[in-house]
């Protein structure tokens, strides 16, 4: 009962912020819509049992990534007034190549909210994160090894992407 | 006296106080009507001491800038040194005229001041009081409070871009670099009292100082040498978290008339002062919590199991608290406004490689120990 009304409070929240991100005018207005989407994602999480995970996609997307978008459009003057069919056609193509690489997941679920809920524990995640972490012969090299290249790679961007001043303008 | 990696299991678990209430409804109650009941009364009780905690800072605030300034501040509402004056100015922004711009974008005009002042109320979730005085004993309980408080920027940017003026936009944009910058050296100066405790609950944190006979606070504990320097990191990571002077650019009155609200009146107005002031009194309680012995004082562990226990230990915290608070606006009234340049100067080139430094210095610390005392 508490499961299922928890279901669909967040994927109203998920899925309305979503549309209204989709079919808002407002580049930037549609910026702001998705913090629901994002927040009510982490909601689902914390229903999976999920709690570090869903803290994660707060300060991560909705505090840090979500702020850098709208950061952006700020700076770069936005359309305040965009025509949405091609915001439309993309979402309906994003949509339909999830829908078909997915199809039979999508065959298989049950849709029963409550059965989804039940999947995860409840109760914490950070104590086996941080175990998995110091394990021996666990993931713990490969993920900072793949955080070193994405470190290169920002550095390396805003290398290519810096301003380049000659003598004479400084 | 080495403070070996506790397990978690010894955690206090699952004593919010969603469970006290369980014990005081009638048994039989479905889940969703126990946890209602406890969200309803959380909720009161966390508007409610923010609600005051506001009344009263405003007034100490002014106190404190009369003082440091040779003047009185505010005398004459109320009998003694001007008490009621919060609770007059309280009673003026409920009756004022709420203006909403025609210009202005007015969803997020109005939303705005919403998402700032419940962030705010939902980071008070997973702060303790006292031992097992906590809404909510969440595992991750710094983490949550941080990540909550990140969405506060989010409010004031939709503040700032809602009221369709330049001063607020300019605002919003000085927020939005700021805080952004400075939740990385805030995220890491926490993490050397996590890697001491060996826990991210807050409550667990205040049950580990209570040794000592109560002072076995992490700053006096054999990691002293870490503690007050990452606690220094910390405290100003958190002052330009909380916007506060010296680090008050998105505000700044001199410049911007008053930034990201500056189109706002009534009782929208006092949702951004009330967030204010919730969010230095939240930095300064996980300060409270983590450096400073949460709840512990000297003797506290003599009056364990009588009744006087709870509410004195609540009252050290708060207390504590409020103490923090008063530095803040202490440093307010003394330093001037730095630059933009240099807010981010200090936080990239500065806080964030010696907050490394610390990490690195508090983790071959806790290393050591394990080595000499086996630990």
């Amino acid at each position: 009962m508490a499961e299922t009304v928890s279901f669909f409070f967040f994927a109203a929240i998920t899925i309305g912020c979503a549309l209204l991100a989709l079919l808002h005018r407002n580049v930037v207005n549609s910026a702001f819509s998705l913090l629901g989407t994002l927040l009510g994602l982490a909601g689902f999480y914390v229903m999976l049992g999920a709690d570090f995970l869903a803290m994660t996609q707060v300060l991560i997307y909705a505090g840090g990534i979500l702020v850098l978008i709208i950061f952006g459009l700020m700076l770069t003057q936005p359309d305040t007034n965009e025509r949405r069919m091609g915001r439309i056609l993309a979402a309906v193509a994003v949509v339909g190549t999830g829908a078909l690489a997915f199809w039979e997941k999508i065959g298989v679920a049950t849709w029963n909210a409550v059965e989804v809920a039940e999947l995860g524990e409840p109760g914490g995640t950070v104590r086996e994160i941080g175990l998995e972490f110091l394990r021996r012969d666990s993931w713990l090299l490969p993920f900072e090894f793949a955080s070193i290249v994405l470190l290169a790679g920002l550095v390396g961007s805003v290398y290519i992407a810096r301003r380049r001043f000659r003598e004479e303008e400084l | 006296m080495s403070a070996a990696l506790p397990p978690a299991a010894a955690a206090p678990q699952g004593n919010g106080l969603t469970e006290l209430l369980g014990g005081l409804l009638p048994d039989g109650l479905p889940f969703w009507a126990l946890a209602l009941t406890g969200a309803v009364v959380s909720f009161a009780i966390i508007f409610a001491f923010i609600a005051v905690l506001a009344m009263f800072a405003t007034w100490l605030e002014r106190k404190v800038a009369g003082h440091i300034q040779v003047r009185y501040g505010p005398m004459r509402t109320g009998a003694w040194h001007g008490w009621a004056q919060a609770l007059a100015d309280g009673v003026k922004l409920l009756i004022k005229e709420d203006l909403v711009l025609t210009s202005a974008d007015k969803p997020l005009f109005k939303l705005a001041p919403m998402v700032v002042l419940s962030t705010a109320l939902a980071a008070f979730v997973a702060l303790p009081f006292g031992p097992n005085a906590i809404v909510a004993d969440l595992d991750l309980g710094i983490y949550f409070i941080i990540a909550i408080s990140s969405i506060t920027t989010f409010g004031v940017i939709m503040a700032g871009w809602g009221s369709n003026n330049k001063w607020s936009l300019y605002g919003a944009m000085r927020e939005a670099a700021q805080v952004a910058s400075y939740e990385i050296p805030l995220g890491l100066s926490l993490m050397m009292p996590v890697m001491y405790f060996g826990s991210l609950s807050l409550n667990h944190a205040g049950a580990m100082q209570s040794g000592w006979y109560g002072m076995h606070w992490y700053v006096f504990s054999d990691a002293f040498w870490i503690a007050i320097p990452s606690f220094a990191l910390f405290f100003t990571a958190a002052l330009a978290e909380t916007k506060r002077a010296p680090f008050d650019l998105p505000e700044s009155e001199s410049e911007l008339v008053a930034g990201f609200h500056t189109e706002y009146s009534g009782i929208r107005f006092a949702f951004f002062f009330m967030e204010e002031y919730a969010a230095m009194y939240l930095m300064s309680a996980v300060g409270t919590a983590l450096w400073f012995g949460a709840w512990n004082f000297p003797g506290l562990s003599l009056l364990e199991g009588t009744v006087l226990h709870a509410p004195l230990a609540v009252a050290a915290f708060v207390t504590k608290s409020l103490l923090l608070v008063f530095v803040m606006m202490w440093v307010r009234w003394t330093v001037p406004r730095i630059r933009i340049d240099q807010v981010m100067a200090l936080g990239y080139k500065y806080l964030t490689p010696l907050c490394l430094l610390m990490i690195l210095l508090a983790a071959s610390w806790e290393w050591v120990k394990a080595i000499a005392f086996g630990a």
